[in-house]
């Protein structure tokens, strides 16, 4: 697993929610640091690919276990 | 880089319809779209300071599923087929497709209206309200949430769509 410095638990929550949440979590972080989601919404895979093209922010990895998928985005 | 910006128009005032402009509207905010949206007529329902009213109607409304929120796996995957006569007859059967709409929402982890409708308030989403509709049913500005809410013409909506167009 990936070093972070926040933590979003977007579990059980769907579409668009993890990504509004993660947006808000992000506008609070300074650059460079890096927030991990957990989502339960399999849509979010590509979502967070989508949300990490249009606005600039590095999706470190992507991955899932146990139903749970797991994202590291680096704040620009 | 240059701004993106999005014009989306909201024309139905129901439950279900309620959600694809709230949910494009915040999203495409969250991904740094300067975005609107424009009300016009029953799409005005969706900026009352009262969302409790919104219902869904399965009544000529055949692409919507009905089904049941609760009990076994076998009995929430049968597609009740209702006819539109006992649709009609029967007394409060929106009222009843809306509550179970509202407990199937709930229960998948959706977001109330409401919710989404302050999350593209929070993400600085331009919400315009169509003055001739409002003039044309009747409706007062003061039935309407008064924060973040522009009323205005076709025009206030036509510029952004010029822009879009324009490929801006």
């Amino acid at each position: 697993m990936a070093d972070f410095d926040d933590e979003l638990d977007a579990s059980g929550l769907n579409c668009p929610l993890p990504i509004l949440r993660a947006k808000k979590a992000l506008g609070g972080m300074d650059a460079g640091k890096v927030l991990h989601i957990i989502a339960t919404d399999p849509g979010s895979v590509k979502d967070f690919e989508a949300f990490a093209k249009q606005t600039g922010n590095e999706l470190l990895e992507s991955a899932e276990e146990g139903g749970k998928f797991h994202f590291y985005m680096k704040k620009v | 880089m240059e701004q993106k910006k999005l014009a989306i128009i909201a024309t139905k005032g129901t439950l279900d319809w309620a959600y694809p402009p709230f949910i494009l509207a915040s999203t495409a905010a969250a991904l740094g779209y300067e975005t609107q949206v424009f009300f016009t007529f029953y799409g005005l329902q969706l900026l009352k300071k009262d969302l409790s009213d919104l219902q869904v109607s399965p009544i000529g409304n055949p692409g919507m599923p009905m089904k049941m929120p609760f009990g076994p796996d076998w009995f929430q995957d049968i597609n009740w087929n209702i006819p539109n006569i006992v649709q009609t007859n029967v007394p409060g059967f929106e009222a009843l497709a809306t509550s179970l709409m509202k407990k199937t929402i709930a229960k998948n982890g959706v977001a109330t209206i409401p919710e989404l409708r302050s999350l593209c308030q929070e993400a600085e989403v331009e919400f315009i309200a169509c003055q001739m509709t409002v003039d044309l049913f009747g409706f007062e500005h003061s039935d309407f949430i008064s924060e973040g809410v522009e009323y205005g013409g076709a025009a206030t909506q036509r510029q952004r769509l010029l822009f879009l167009e324009g490929g801006h």
